[in-house]
């Protein structure tokens, strides 16, 4: 992976650099050994790393703002981390830049459930912004499945989905307002308590950004009430045309399930021979989930288990209770594990239109044979956004670059049909040089415009999103 | 008036353009700072290319009247989710509204509070930019974070950042059965109680609105319920309990039609039409509505009100030339009705706060370098 040369100038002058955060923070929060700034070398895409020239912990805006004003004046590049968890390389440093994390701010600043929105410090996990209003009965919606884990800063930077995003959105839609700190320092608030812009939709694009406009250090989330329920139901078919047809006539009929979730055989099996849910021997098994009270959530049962059987499913698996719920989606839950067993994996993200389910999966297959790797499909079907787990062996010399080679074919696969490179993951490193397949060079360079504004000195996290042959002119012009 | 009839020629046209432009779709909403400059119509880039009813997708040019749109997704049962609001009545304007025009004012009606504004219901877009560049963002899919989200940003820019040539929306089934709780004589405060009870409840509200002065002249608040009809029996029954302690007289009407209209008459503030005065739309917390609401009628004893959203949507008819915005205010105020001096007199978007002026200016710059988009319709 191409990471721009460091700047020589920057790497010179560390100890000024550090010295001067320290006039800023606490001196626990500046870690500047070389020993200890490998704790930041890199996130969830762990095939690359990069020990940062520094990384400090902010407790506050203020706090944030300070350190930002220093790496402006003295040109140092800010890479701005949640948890670590990205999966497309998010937060990976490059050796000259200060890694700012906001894992000290987890603060609930405001909780007010008569207008339905709790207000935030960004280093707060996803689960435990539910946590906080759980006792009232109210949750946050978006549920990325690394939700125990994951900060809302990073759900804000990557504009984060989940399994149920289907029925509730993606972080954009949850999303009310945001306190932002600019790369010079200035803290800008945006957006709040209330609905939509009153000029333009500057919440929306910093929403997904991936840190490159700004390092967003509280933010105004909607929260919702529960549902009185929910129950999943299990269904196999012999074949992945079938199932995307069923998910198809479900959508169609006018019923929206909170998920729908896909798994093919490849990926069955493997869940089966890890975690022994039960599943039955197909092509294809869907998970579909709706809520509601109990008669409520019968009624569209019916409905969908009706649909189903004009399929002539293998198997309609109903659940009775909250334990056979559980073991229904045991496996689903199990999957990354399952394939993590049997090797390394990467998981991809790309989203296609749905009724090009049956193709994707009969090209991946093909694919799958051509390079001589294995893959199982996992799926938000209703939105279709796929997560193909492409099995490959680190230490086997070359089977790394076998492994990104296929998964970028599989990417373009996404976007010629229709779809697009990333669905919830963000674009990172991972993704960077693919962007000219899904976008013409003045569409990426509009999206440059828009860091340029932001920041015109191209220092937040300069080396991810756009290719850096694309970006170069951008980033040495600032230099 | 130009028109062109292809992506290329109004790109074209754009390049080729000297003078400010006035971009109209179907001129419908005139709202905004009043441009000055030669009207260019997206009128001719018409017709629905994509519609995926089992994808919940579609896909149109920027000129395709919205009633098209609306008649080829209820052939299929479905709808867009996000209910625009028509501004003929209000703004006694006639023509036409087109789907592009939906998007560049990012309008959103009363479903907004459960399903989103338009811009959550946007998928992707085609647009020319100041300088006369075809650009493209987003796509056809539901979940995309390729890059930035300029879906976004574009969605209510009023034609000041481009000129949208398609757009692609995420579309809705319609429903099986519709309710509505009609809580008949609640002030202002005990409404807005009401509805947060009821978008606080698990039951998926779809519409919570009030109005102080109703159809027949007394304070009605109304709450929707949309779904499967064992759905909307159940949750309208409890909505109908939980409510019960605000003490208003309750009805629950089962009539598709009557719900309807109730929601039409809600969603183009039927309230406010051909009364005069200004017409303002001001977003808020929802529990700040009604405070906002006695300040503004210790001034104007006979302002006409309506709440949407819960309470966080206020409609306000005041007389001509007054802003609103001399009252404290957490959120934004809009003017949406007044005529051609007091919208070239009073700002009718909400004065940013000087850094986020300065973004937008910037933003500007750079899609519309030469100011010639619809310029200062949304302020300086």
């Amino acid at each position: 992976m191409d990471m721009p040369t460091p700047n020589p100038e920057v790497l010179a002058k560390k100890a000024r650099i550090v010295a001067r955060l320290k006039e800023v923070l606490p001196a626990d929060a500046v870690i500047s050994d070389e020993v200890e700034v490998r704790a930041y070398e890199c996130d969830a895409l762990t095939a690359y790393r990069c020990p940062p020239l520094a990384a400090v912990l902010p407790a506050s805006t203020e706090e944030v703002a300070a350190v930002l004003k220093i790496c402006h004046a003295e040109h140092v590049p800010v890479v701005p981390r949640g948890a670590g968890t990205s999966l497309a390389g998010g937060s990976m440093p490059t050796a000259d830049s200060v890694i700012l994390g906001v894992a000290r701010m987890s603060e609930v600043l405001e909780t007010d459930y008569e207008n339905r929105f709790i207000r935030v410090q960004t280093g707060r996990t996803n689960l435990s912004v539910s946590g906080a209003v759980e006792e009232e009965g109210f949750f946050y919606a978006p549920d990325p499945s690394s939700q125990l884990a994951c900060a809302i800063a990073g759900n804000i930077a990557m504009n984060s989905g989940g399994a149920h995003c289907l029925k509730y959105g993606v972080t954009t839609n949850n999303l009310m307002g945001v306190t932002i700190v600019t790369m010079e320092g200035e803290v800008v608030e945006i957006g709040g308590a209330y609905l939509d812009a009153g000029g333009l939709d500057l919440l929306g694009v910093i929403c997904g950004s991936e840190g490159q406009l700004g390092v967003v250090t509280e933010a105004t989330l909607r929260i919702l009430h529960m549902p009185e329920g929910a129950r999943p139901v299990l269904m196999g078919f012999d074949s992945n045309e079938v199932a995307g047809q069923c998910v198809s006539d479900i959508i169609k009929a006018g019923i929206l399930p909170v998920a729908i979730e896909f798994m093919d055989r490849p990926c069955i099996r493997a869940t089966e021979a890890f975690a022994g849910a039960g599943y039955p021997d197909c092509e294809a098994l869907l998970i579909v989930e709706v809520e509601g009270s109990d008669e409520e959530i019968d009624a569209q049962l019916e409905r969908i288990l009706a649909i189903a059987r004009t399929h002539n499913p293998v198997e309609l698996r109903e659940s009775t209770s909250a334990d056979e719920s559980a073991r229904i989606w045991l496996g689903r839950k199990s999957a990354f594990g399952a394939m993590g067993q049997i090797n390394d994996y990467m998981c991809l993200d790309g989203t296609i239109p749905v009724s090009q389910l049956p193709y994707v999966l009969r090209r991946i297959g093909e694919l799958s044979k051509d390079y001589g790797l294995d893959v199982g499909n996992v799926f938000h079907a209703g939105d279709g956004n796929m997560h193909p787990l492409i099995l490959f062996d680190a230490n086997k010399p070359g089977d790394l670059e076998k492994c990104e080679a296929f998964g970028a074919d599989i990417l373009r696969l996404c976007v010629e049909v229709g779809g697009c490179l990333t669905g919830e993951h963000g674009v990172g490193i991972e993704k960077r040089d693919l962007m000219v397949d899904q976008y013409l060079p003045e569409d990426l360079d509009i999206q440059m415009a828009v860091k340029d504004v932001f920041d015109p000195k191209w220092l937040l996290n300069p080396a991810k999103v756009f290719p850096l042959a694309a970006s170069e002119t951008r980033r040495m012009a600032a230099e | 008036m130009m028109t062109p009839t292809t992506e290329a020629e109004l790109a074209e046209l754009i390049a080729h353009a000297r003078d400010p432009l006035w971009i109209r779709g179907g001129g419908t909403r005139d709202i905004g700072t009043p441009v000055q400059g030669a009207v260019l119509s997206t009128a001719g880039l018409s017709g629905v290319s994509l519609y995926e009813p089992g994808a919940l997708t579609v896909v149109a040019g920027a000129g395709t009247p919205l009633a098209d749109v609306e008649a080829t997704l209820a052939a299929e049962g479905q709808r867009l989710a996000f209910e625009p609001m028509d501004h003929r009545g209000l703004l006694g304007t006639t023509g036409v509204s087109t789907i592009g025009g939906v998007v560049a004012g990012n309008i959103s009606g009363p479903r907004r509070i459960q399903v989103g504004a338009c811009r959550d219901s946007l998928l992707g877009v085609r647009f020319v930019d100041g300088v006369g560049r075809v650009l493209k963002n987003g796509g056809r899919v539901m979940k995309n974070v390729t890059g930035y989200d300029l879906v976004k940003l574009m969605a209510g820019s009023w034609g000041t950042l481009g000129v949208l040539t398609e757009v692609s929306l995420k579309v809705q089934a319609m429903p099986e059965a519709v309710g509505c709780v009609l809580v008949n004589g609640l002030s202002d405060e005990d409404a807005v109680a009401a509805m947060s009870a009821a978008l606080g409840s698990p039951y998926d509200v779809s519409g919570a609105a009030h109005a102080p002065c109703g159809v027949d002249g007394h304070p009605v608040t109304m709450i929707r319920i949309e779904g499967l009809e064992a759905s909307v029996a159940y949750r309208a029954a409890k909505l109908k309990e939980e409510l019960a302690k605000f003490g208003g007289d309750m009805v629950v009407e089962r009539d598709a039609n009557k719900v309807a209209a109730g929601w039409a008459w809600v969603r183009d503030a039927a309230v406010l039409q051909g009364g005069g005065g200004d017409v303002w739309r001001i977003s808020v917390k929802p529990s700040d509505g009604p405070k906002l609401v006695a300040q503004l009628r210790a001034v104007f004893a006979d302002a006409t009100v309506l709440y949407d959203w819960g309470g966080g949507l206020v409609w306000v008819q005041v007389p001509e030339g007054t802003d609103v915005r001399l009252m404290p205010l957490q959120g934004h105020a809009t003017l949406i009705g007044a005529g051609d001096v007091t919208r070239s007199t009073v700002s009718v978007f909400q004065p940013e706060p000087a850094p986020l002026a300065t973004l937008s200016r910037g933003l500007r710059a750079k899609f519309d370098p030469r100011g010639i988009l619809n310029p200062g319709l949304m302020g300086a």
